[in-house]
């Protein structure tokens, strides 16, 4: 393993662990919020043992998502110095914002996890509120850094140098809001479906079924409507890649030579070598109408671009298509839900139907991962788009593999520990509303 | 603008070394406590660190995006000649914040608790010894931009006797810090004498550590006694530190705790006032002698412009809300009781 894929490999382990528990530090203070909101309204309980439950989901993915992310701060020096030592003062500017957003959460999630009884009940619902708001902001303005890595801007780059920087320019790059928007929408759906899975579970398995009910709802609410938006969301993200990286899209789509009226490629394995793709279904002219809005446009393949600029094609395909058959599946059982909420109350106690979410259980998380290799991987062989080479950006540090073996074993270590102590905290969930029911619970 | 930037970047690493060497501090009191009080002083600790160690942890990330932005030939040397103490005090620091949630929110109090509290107070305990010494790494003088050999480059700056004592003596500050602010926080007498214990012998172990830095300096000709001893500012600053030590000793039992804590919290801000009095404006001082400064390593215009007003902006945000959560959480008021 040599210093480069070593390097690119503990970056992408670091991001897709990072990625996973921030998506859900990021979305669950919205549904804790929820059913906060429902225990005020309704003083029902459950809501509060829900919200109870569920903050304390949120403080271990919180705190999970915070260190993961303050490694990331730290391994964008440790693993790509030349990178940061150009591009710092560029795309700082979201990530000094960022740092007062998740300063913000970080108190309010004090505020809120240990507020209990001790503040009047509406503040104390507000700074639940104020960690969702936060979080979410902090997730935004992290995209949007990452997305002038794949739209540089807000500086002329002359002889080399980095001239005439404005950061504030840089923040607001040709990227950040499909990007933004994408990624929020996915955030939410993955969160969403995961959760409202885990509770259908624990209904399948019988226990406390009001508890689980009401937390399935309020989840997958979330969760599907945003499933829904998602395709929107892409097209728009496909149309702006399309001028923007085009070498991206064709990677994305497998698209080796250009051509008008270009076909659909779904599925298939390309060869690389032989540029083209066997056993695919192609749909004639669907690609030019999805990147340009028109059956005849001409859309860009990877001939015009020189062999060692050409992202991974294998790799980014593969990816793309995993997260779009992903998502498609997610966009039918949103409709699904939607159909048994208003026509078919019935269903929604059948056991093939809660079956249904409980396999959807990490379905939204692979799309995630899978969407993101696409945007970093799809990015390769630049680390800042036309301007850096990754190669030129790596540490001169020997020995990165060794590295990349501990943090792998420490990112693996956490997460079954993580694992494992949702699975205590769901376990102990019935036990805890059997018992506890009018005794103040820990907080 | 550049010393608004300065200034913040001053007090983030100052709040890190108060607040979240009082955190840090707390795991290592843990270590040096006997296994049959441990469990009454981990419930002191709760009380006191739970609602704000991860605001605490906050102040080391705005301290790095001021370097990344704001002074990035710093961030980067620091980066690549000092990886290796980097990647372990990023160890510490993954490990401390898992562990202490985990610990916490662990839905049951079985044996799981044995190995949460065992990664809790050993990451404690390497997080501010590896900060430490990446400091005593910077200001040390073996970092050599031009260096060839894997040696040379990425060990020896960081692996000498120098750097492991100022690793040390941070080690000991946190410890100090921590036991000081728990003796305000004991309820029950029998803790309150051990913590009071504690913060005696980290009193101690501070000035022995302390101590430990200069023959260090002196041993790695690293030019820190004689240069102190002429700046009158620091000299005086040192010896007030050194006074409040003395009566913060007298005052440990019986004194309030305001001014406890106060004196605690005023010897460790002179300690780091006198040392970043001595350096200033250097940051990282190297083998060639061009060492890199606030000044000479500030990225030009607008960036450092736009980092100085997204900070005043951010502080306008943060400072009262912390204040207000530090206030609406220490000394008496019950936080247990009443839950809705």
């Amino acid at each position: 393993m040599d210093d480069l894929l070593a390097a690119r490999s503990q970056m992408a382990l670091s991001l897709g662990f990072h990625i996973i528990f921030a998506c859900i530090g990021m979305v669950m203070p919205f549904f804790m919020a929820t059913s906060h909101y429902k225990y005020l309204k309704t003083a029902n309980p459950i809501y509060r043992d829900l919200t109870k439950a569920w903050s304390k989901g949120v403080a271990i993915f919180f705190v999970t998502g915070a260190v993961s992310g303050t490694v990331l701060s730290f391994e964008l020096g440790l693993l790509w110095p030349e990178f940061m030592l150009h591009a710092g003062p560029i795309f700082g500017m979201p990530f000094s914002l960022e740092g007062t957003a998740f300063f913000i959460e970080a108190i309010a999630l004090g505020f809120f996890l240990y507020g209990w009884g001790k503040f009047k009940p509406w503040f104390h619902w507000f700074t639940g509120v104020v960690v969702g708001i936060s979080g979410l902001a902090s997730g935004i303005l992290v995209v949007a850094a990452n997305g002038w890595m794949n739209s540089p801007s807000g500086f002329d780059y002359v002889d080399g140098k980095f001239l005439n920087i404005d950061p504030v320019a840089a923040m607001f790059n040709d990227a950040w809001f499909t990007q933004a928007l994408h990624m929020t929408l996915a955030a939410f759906a993955a969160t969403g479906f995961a959760v409202a899975g885990i509770h259908a579970f624990m209904m399948l398995k019988g226990k406390s079924g009001d508890f689980h009910r009401k937390a399935f709802t309020i989840a997958i609410l979330f969760g599907a409507v945003a499933a829904l938006l998602q395709p929107i969301s892409g097209d728009i993200s496909a149309k702006d890649i399309a001028v923007r990286q085009p070498a991206k899209l064709a990677a994305m789509e497998a698209h080796f030579e250009t051509s008008k009226s270009a076909p659909l490629i779904i599925g298939g394995i390309p060869d690389e070598e032989a540029k083209e793709v066997n056993y695919a279904i192609k749909i004639p002219g669907a690609l030019s109408f999805l990147a340009h809005g028109d059956f005849e446009a001409e859309v860009m393949g990877l001939d015009q671009f020189p062999e060692e600029h050409h992202p991974p094609v294998m790799v980014t395909h593969f990816a793309f298509q995993i997260m779009v058959g992903l998502g498609m599946i997610l966009v039918g059982l949103s409709l699904l839900y939607f159909i048994a909420l208003w026509k078919k109350k019935s269903w929604q106690l059948k056991r093939w139907f809660l079956w249904l979410f409980v396999l959807a259980t990490p379905l939204g998380f692979i799309a995630l991962e899978a969407g993101w290799t696409v945007t970093e991987v799809g990015r390769q062989p630049w680390i800042i788009y036309e301007i850096m080479l990754t190669k030129d950006a790596v540490t001169p540090i020997p020995g990165i593999q060794y590295s990349f073996f501990i943090f792998t074993a420490i990112y693996l270590s956490l997460t079954v520990i993580v694992t494992f102590l949702l699975y205590r905290q769901i376990k102990a969930v019935p036990e805890s509303l059997n018992q506890k029911r009018d005794v103040p619970a820990e907080s | 603008m550049l010393y608004v930037v300065i200034i913040f970047l001053c007090l983030s690493l100052l709040m890190y070394v108060l607040l979240g060497g009082a955190d840090f501090g707390a795991g290592i009191v843990e270590i040096f406590t006997p296994f049959s009080m441990r469990e009454k002083l981990r419930d002191t600790t709760y009380k006191t660190i739970g609602p704000i160690w991860e605001a605490n942890h906050m102040w080391l990330i705005i301290a790095i995006v001021i370097l990344f932005v704001g002074f990035p030939p710093i961030y980067t040397m620091l980066s690549v000649h000092l990886h290796i103490p980097l990647a372990l005090m990023l160890i510490g620091i993954i490990g401390r914040g898992t562990a202490f949630v985990f610990r916490h929110y662990d839905a049951y109090q079985d044996d799981m608790q044995k190995v949460y509290n065992f990664i809790f107070t050993y990451s404690s305990f390497i997080t501010p010894f590896f900060l430490g010494l990446i400091f005593g790494a910077a200001v040390g003088g073996q970092i050599d931009p031009e260096a060839a050999g894997f040696y040379e480059a990425y060990i020896l700056p960081w692996f000498n006797l120098f750097s492991i004592s100022v690793g040390v003596f941070t080690v000991a500050i946190c410890g100090f810090l921590a036991s000081v602010f728990l003796v305000g926080e004991a309820k029950r007498a029998d803790v309150k004498l051990v913590v009071v214990r504690k913060a005696k012998l980290f009193i101690v172990f501070t000035v022995l550590a302390g101590g430990f830095v200069f023959a260090s300096s002196l041993i790695d000709e690293v030019p820190l006694v004689e240069l102190l001893l002429t700046e009158w500012i620091t000299i005086g600053t040192l010896v007030l530190a050194t006074l409040a030590m003395i009566v913060l000793w007298m005052q440990l039992r019986s004194g309030s705790n305001l001014l406890v804590r106060f004196l605690c919290g005023f010897v460790v801000t002179a300690i780091l006032l006198a040392f970043g009095y001595h350096y200033f404006p250097d940051m990282i001082i190297t083998k060639s002698g061009e060492n890199l400064s606030v000044f000479n390593s500030a990225a030009v215009g607008k960036p450092v412009e736009t980092l100085g007003w997204a900070l005043l902006i951010g502080s306008v945000f943060i400072l009262p809300s912390l204040f207000y959560l530090l206030y609406s959480f220490q000394g008496d008021k019950e936080i247990n009781q009443a839950n809705g």
